[in-house]
């Protein structure tokens, strides 16, 4: 049996190569490009080897963004996971307020990211903000612009509201595929309501819950618009995350060399992070 | 243990049901006697699962008591009316290994892990799952998942009726044998009630030692399999049991006689005085080729085996019957004769004489 050569297809295939090609594979070559040499403009570049990934390695404004960075991430994991979780599994699951719930949930979602950010910023100023002014009247001392614990709060508190919604939603949407009849039989087994959620509901739930924490892992692990529109990193560098680190260096700077082994260093612990999370949480469920 | 009484049963989905048809289930009387092992048989959406599930408590009805025994059980939640129910579609707690599977009503009941131990052990053994207990459940086949839902109902100690909705539906056809001889098997071993949904008639035959037949939300009647098949009381069951089903035909009624085409037909009952659509209902094992009788013209004949299915066309309508294998069978017209200790008079498809009576 011969089977026909058809170079035809390449024509199919060319324009999401080229696609590709522009949008991903050279930007990203361009990088690496960047990363092993230093130039000091008029497009002239050295050789500069791992010199710039080892300095990037060792300073202690690297680790420090990182540890913002981490911490940022996890606070909001925990937070709006469990809480994404319950508000999916308080819910109606027939009946009119499903789709009024649905809408108000996908509310937050289709803001602008900048718009989040700048809406953030209003709402928690001191002297004329709703949350700031509230907080100051009832007898906190609240300024995110000066104090960085309030600048932490008011960050987690921003991104929380902006995205637990995908959570429940994703959460919710595993939940309303559970057949009644295993409710029926629950209920037959005298399950109590924690029971039903532990051994029905949670293990039902486990590939979206998976997919809402990679998605939200990588989100928050990118997130730049409204953390920069919100406090600019400050006060002093207490909030800059990864992403506003690497903005000052490339554009700030113009260390393009540092730049570009960070961006490369970020991206390969973004999927390091993700890789792993994905594979233990899917083990076992080839069998 | 105990003996269910439906008390004049109803239910409907609707708030405020007006006619008949809003009726998911139409008033219902009917008592199930300890330790039976009943089928509940109907075509798809004659109430039978509704009726199953206001035993079990996962509905309420809208009308009417449910007792068992002499303790009223109505407003109760099912997980205190001490019944085990098998759903369509095997129900298992993926996480939890077999052995955890079967050990989750009695944990959640508070027994003590000794008597757990035991009692799983036991029905383990008995559903052919003892292989399997240190196994994740959700790596099982459907016939797997269908023995450990059942083998749920089976732990407890203190069941009064487990009841099965159509359970068999999603098992492989060579392990539905095999499953549902292992259900009679277990009716032997364990002197519970079972009530089996289905809409087989073989199931329902084999399983059940008396059979309730469902149609529209009523019982047309209840029976072992033997009076379901030699008195049908309504021509539903003439129809849906027995295979091909009985015949119906059209026929006239003069002093309690009846008469096709101006021929007298002897039966066995006599019509109703009440005026109604009259009809004459034999199964075509009751028919047979003679010298004289009905006048009819063979149309198709269909080889079944032992027997070939013969169809005619008589005044009354199609009739079918069975020939057996080697049996003459006329090329064209011919003369049928019914055997008339088995051949009656329905008035509006009910039995001559016992009107809407199940």
């Amino acid at each position: 049996m011969n089977k026909t050569v058809n170079q035809k297809a390449w024509f199919f295939v060319a324009p999401v190569l080229i696609l590709v090609a522009f949008n991903a594979i050279v930007p990203l070559m361009t990088v690496v490009n960047y990363s092993v040499q230093e130039t000091f403009g008029d497009n002239v570049f050295f050789w500069a080897g791992l010199r710039w990934f080892e300095e990037i390695l060792r300073s202690p404004r690297f680790h420090d963004a990182l540890g913002r960075q981490l911490f940022f991430t996890g606070t909001i994991l925990a937070i709006e996971i469990p809480l994404g979780v319950i508000i999916a599994l308080a819910m109606p699951r027939k009946g009119p307020w499903v789709s009024v719930c649905l809408v108000l949930m996908a509310m937050p979602l289709l803001i602008p990211w900048n718009v989040v950010g700048a809406m953030w910023n209003i709402f928690g100023l001191p002297e004329l903000g709703l949350l700031g002014k509230t907080l100051n009247m009832i007898g906190f001392d609240y300024n995110y612009t000066r104090q960085p614990g309030d600048a932490w709060f008011t960050l987690i508190l921003m991104d929380v509201w902006h995205w637990t919604s995908l959570v429940v939603l994703l959460a919710y949407a595993g939940l309303v595929s559970i057949p009644d009849a295993y409710y029926q039989a629950a209920r037959i087994d005298g399950a109590s309501s924690w029971a039903i959620f532990r051994y029905i509901q949670l293990p039902k739930m486990k590939r979206v819950l998976t997919i809402a924490v990679l998605l939200r892992f990588m989100d928050s692990f990118n997130i730049y618009t409204e953390p920069s529109v919100l406090t600019g990193g400050g006060p002093g560098n207490s909030t800059t995350l990864l992403s506003l680190d690497l903005v000052k260096i490339a554009l700030g700077q113009f260390d393009l060399g540092p730049a570009a082994a960070m961006s490369l260093i970020y991206f390969l612990v973004i999927l390091l992070f993700s890789w792993i999370f994905y594979t233990v949480m899917t083990r076992g469920e080839e069998q | 243990m105990a003996r269910i009484t439906l008390k004049n049963l109803k239910h409907a989905y609707m708030p405020n049901p007006v006619n008949d048809e809003d009726w998911a289930l139409k008033e219902l009387n009917l008592d199930w006697d300890d330790g039976g092992a009943y089928a509940l048989l109907g075509p798809s959406g004659c109430g039978k699962t509704t009726l199953l599930n206001l035993i079990s408590g996962l509905l309420t009805p809208s009308h009417g008591s449910i007792l068992f025994d002499d303790h009223d059980v109505t407003g109760l939640p099912p997980e205190q009316r001490k019944i085990a129910q098998v759903f369509q579609f095997p129900v298992v707690y993926d996480t939890m290994t077999v052995y955890d599977n079967l050990a989750f009503p009695l944990r959640n009941r508070g027994v003590d892990e000794t008597t757990v131990n035991k009692r799983v052990l036991e029905v383990a053994e008995m559903n052919d799952l003892t292989a399997t207990l240190g196994n994740r459940a959700s790596g099982l086949t459907a016939d797997g998942k269908q023995k450990i839902s059942l083998g749920r109902g089976l732990v407890r100690t203190d069941v009064n009726a487990i009841l099965f909705d159509e359970p068999l539906t999603v098992i492989d056809p060579h392990l539905k044998f095999q499953l549902r001889s292992k259900l009679k098997e277990l009716h032997t071993r364990v002197p519970n009630t079972m009530i089996y949904v289905t809409h087989d008639q073989t199931e329902a035959i084999t399983f059940a030692d008396k059979v309730v037949v469902m149609n529209v939300g009523e019982v047309v009647q209840v029976g072992t399999p033997k009076e379901l098949f030699e008195e049908p009381h309504h021509t539903f069951v003439g129809h849906f049991i027995g295979s091909p089903g009985m015949n119906v035909l059209g026929c006239e009624v003069k002093n309690g006689q009846a008469y096709i085409a101006g021929k007298r037909i002897q039966t066995a009952n006599k019509a109703s005085a009440k005026a109604g659509k009259s009809e004459i209902g034999v199964r075509p094992e009751f028919v047979k080729f003679a010298g004289r009788g009905l006048e009819a013209r063979v149309v198709k004949v269909s080889d079944a085996g032992r027997f070939s299915v013969v169809e005619a066309d008589s005044a009354g309508g199609r009739v079918r019957l069975l020939v057996e294998e080697g049996g003459a069978i006329p090329s064209d017209s011919a003369h049928l004769e019914f055997d008339p200790t088995a051949t009656r008079i329905y008035t509006d498809g009910w039995l001559a004489g016992r009107e809407g009576q199940p």
